[in-house]
């Protein structure tokens, strides 16, 4: 009896017209939602198609495809971007054959997707820069996969990724007296890349900030809870393109007259100042997850109240915290485009002055879907991933 | 004999310690906001701006196109008030219909119809995944302007005239009939009143369970219709907005930039409300379904005593910080020119340089807003709290 195989339930076999039975035409009242939907349908997509097909001119896009990507970053620098690009995407591979599963499937959905860009009618350099990215990302896979055994390459990975955006903004920001990495102001920055400049930098300067206001908001010293409270309170009750336009007009004001900080700097420090008081939401729900027990057991040990804070507690609540962070940095990038208040040439604010442009009058549709589909990629793709990780994790499943 | 008194030392004892590290904390805190001020008061006497409230009151020499009537001889805290109730305009119909955007969308995803259930993903997935300020950038150049000219502007039923110069609806206006229709309505309400009572009394007496806010409402429909037929002409007509040379007249006018906010903000706030309306009702357990189900209740019934009720509790708190959020995003206005309170606000640091006092007055506007909204959902949700015994 013991050792009787359990078998799986059968297999339901359903044929086309069960299915469609079973999905739109179950009861009179589906059939008829079905009905309107149908038509809703087609009275919907079909103008769509149509103007897709026939009528929108869509050589605004491969003709300012340069000032999408990067903006005004002079020609003769761009393979710097690339290297960036490379970077991120080795460290992609690598993590991807050390750890498997959720890193592995990230690493491989951008590595098809970088596939299909070879496909579209890109130039030959363009195809050569970007068939580089593949073989970087796969590299990457492969030395990772062979190196799966050795756990002390995980650590390594780790570090590297943490440094990974002091280095990228060194490299494409350069260094003074460098004939190599001539120094291109942020001025020059622009496009996706700005974009993501903006949102990876944002993130990793408020993240400091969030968990000292989190751990600020839990103190027991009254000073510092209610400093922390206000200021917490403050920042998520006024929106961000208010708190943008502040440090673009006030951040001079408040500095030594010596001091020069352009708009892309201001800018990142709003979105730090403004992105710290969420994240010190989402770490003070961490830290309240962390049972008491833990806390009463450091403590019982001998430890200090800072060691049991950062050794103990903090650890723990950070790691419940991930996917709301990764949330977190999903809804800043999307906020990024807010950033023509202070007039910068995201990627947004790049299409609107690709639009202000004479020579591409009336172009409005085809560049506006094209930039959303570009953010649509990349949040839902981020998106997805937070949402395995949730699983993988197993938060709120405990 | 007592053990003797181990003296603690002042740096080891924690009570000392305690206020020690807070006036550290104060003091550094002051250091740095006095350094802030230093340079601030010196980078203003070089520029030669002074600060001080006193600018509201010169003209503000620019007009505004929407909402309240406004000159440009009126003043500068005039023209901010006007942006006040500009934004409280479209955060108000905007909450209403992303709600009901929301609460559609939201159980669609759940309908076990296929293309219905996909067609709600597709909508939700969509949206969320992208910036609101290119929506509304679409909304606004894409789709609003690039309708046609005011004078073969699209007719929908209604009639509602849809034409770059905005949305012009048909709008009710009181005849001089509704003096004598207001009698029967209070009427109505006097014998709808009595009718709830009663009808609740003979429930409880039998003890059987009903409607009787239904009976009311029945009640107070039927003596308001009398008192419209009885009446010889209708107490209440629609004024059509009628095209004269250049613009419609008559009716409810909505500007394009109007239009185009309050579609953009209620587009991506609906898709946010219905991810929560979505996770609220499955949020209530299977259990929960079946048992009213095993108890004789219909669809209907379930979901309106048994589901809803419970998904509400859920439902209610990040539906309210979703409101916030509409109230918030409503000052990406100045992206399509709708004169709201930051956009005005840009004007009169444009025209006056008073930036840090407008500033503060931007944030103290949004910051009383989210005050009352999340002191009115801590008492909401207060009140419906689960109560366990």
């Amino acid at each position: 009896m013991q050792n009787r195989e359990i078998l799986p339930p059968p297999m339901l076999r359903i044929g086309p017209l069960r299915w469609l039975k079973d999905n739109l035409f179950s009861t009179r009242y589906n059939a008829l939602l079905t009905f309107l939907a149908v038509v809703f349908l087609y009275l919907t997509l079909h103008p769509t198609l149509e103007w897709v097909l026939w009528h929108a001119r869509w050589d605004a896009i491969p003709a300012n495809l340069k000032l999408f990507l990067v903006g005004i970053y002079p020609m003769k620098d761009v393979w710097r971007v690339w290297v960036c690009v490379y970077w991120i995407l080795l460290l992609l591979g690598l993590s991807g054959g050390l750890w498997g599963r959720l890193a592995r499937e990230a690493a491989l959905i951008v590595g098809s997707g970088a596939i299909l860009l070879l496909l579209l009618p890109f130039s030959w350099m363009e195809r050569l820069w970007i068939l580089g990215a593949v073989l970087g990302l796969f590299g990457g896979l492969s030395i990772g996969w062979l190196l799966r055994e050795r756990k002390s390459w995980r650590k390594d990975v780790i570090i590297l990724w943490a440094l990974s955006p002091l280095i990228v903004v060194l490299f494409l920001g350069g260094l003074p007296n460098n004939p190599l990495l001539s120094p291109v102001g942020t001025n020059q920055w622009g496009g996706l890349m700005l974009t993501f400049m903006l949102a990876i930098v944002g993130i990793a300067s408020s993240f400091p900030l969030g968990v000292l206001l989190a751990l600020g908001r839990q103190s027991s010293l009254p000073v510092i809870r209610w400093i922390s409270i206000l200021y917490i309170e403050v920042v998520r009750g006024v929106p961000l393109i208010t708190v943008i336009f502040m440090t673009s007009i006030m951040l001079p004001l408040f500095l030594p007259a010596q001091v020069r900080v352009d708009q892309a700097l201001r800018a990142m420090v709003a979105f730090a100042l403004f992105t710290s008081a969420y994240i010190a939401e989402n770490v003070r729900g961490g830290l309240q997850a962390v049972p008491r027990g833990q806390i009463e057991a450091a403590k019982a040990v001998g430890l200090s109240g800072m060691l049991t804070t950062f050794f103990i507690v903090l650890p723990q609540a950070l790691r419940v915290v991930i996917p709301a962070n990764v949330g977190q940095f999903i809804s800043l990038f999307k906020d990024t485009a807010l950033v023509f208040v202070a007039s910068l040439l995201d990627l947004f604010g790049m299409a609107k002055s690709i639009l202000a442009n004479p020579d591409w009058l009336g172009r409005d549709r085809e560049v506006l879907l094209f930039i959303a589909f570009v953010y649509w990629l990349f949040t839902y793709f981020l998106s997805r991933m937070s949402r395995r990780l949730e699983k993988a994790l197993g938060v709120g499943e405990r | 004999m007592p053990a003797p008194q181990t003296v603690i030392p002042l740096w080891r004892d924690v009570r000392v310690l305690r206020i020690l590290a807070q006036v550290i904390f104060v003091i550094t805190l002051v250091l740095v906001a006095n350094w802030f001020y230093t340079n601030l008061s010196r980078n203003l006497g070089r520029t030669g701006i002074h600060v001080g409230f006193d600018f509201l009151h010169l003209t503000a020499g620019f007009r505004i196109s929407e909402g309240i009537s406004f000159e440009s001889t009126d003043s500068y805290g005039y023209a901010f008030w006007v942006g006040i109730v500009n934004t409280l305009r479209v955060i108000g119909i905007g909450i209403l219909l992303a709600t009901i955007l929301g609460l559609v969308a939201g159980v669609a995803r759940l309908s076990t119809n296929w293309l219905v259930c996909k067609m709600a993903s597709v909508y939700i997935e969509t949206i969320r995944n992208t910036p609101l300020v290119v929506q509304l950038f679409f909304w606004y150049t894409a789709t609003f302007l690039k309708l046609p000219n005011v004078h073969d502007s699209l007719e929908l039923p209604g009639p509602i005239y849809l034409s770059q110069r905005g949305l012009a609806l048909p709008v009710p206006h009181l005849t001089e009939h509704f003096s004598s229709w207001s009698y029967f309505l209070v009427a109505g309400l006097v014998l709808a009143c009595a009718v709830y009572v009663g009808r609740r009394r003979y429930l409880q007496r039998v003890q059987r369970p009903g409607f009787p806010s239904a009976w009311a409402l029945i009640t107070f429909l039927g003596t308001s219709a009398l008192g419209w037929f009885l009446l010889p002409r209708s107490p209440i007509a629609w004024e059509v907005p009628v095209l004269s040379r250049f613009n419609f007249e008559g009716g409810l006018q909505f500007t394009p930039e109007f239009a185009a906010l309050l579609t953009g903000l209620v587009v991506y706030t609906g898709a946010f409300i219905a991810e929560i309306v979505r996770g609220g009702i499955l949020a209530v357990s299977k259990g929960q379904k079946e048992a009213a189900r095993a108890l004789a209740l219909n669809n209907l019934q379930v979901l309106r005593l048994v589901i809803f009720p419970q998904a509400l509790r859920v439902i209610i708190p990040p539906i309210t910080s979703q409101y916030l959020n509409l109230a918030k995003n409503s000052s990406l206005a100045v992206a399509v020119g709708y004169p709201d309170l930051f956009s005005v606000a840009n004007t009169i640091i444009n025209q006056s340089g008073r930036a840090i006092e407008m500033i503060l007055f931007i944030m103290g506007s949004y910051l009383i807003m989210s005050l009352i909204t999340s002191a009115f959902s801590n008492w909401y949700n207060r009140r419906i709290r689960l109560v366990e015994h």
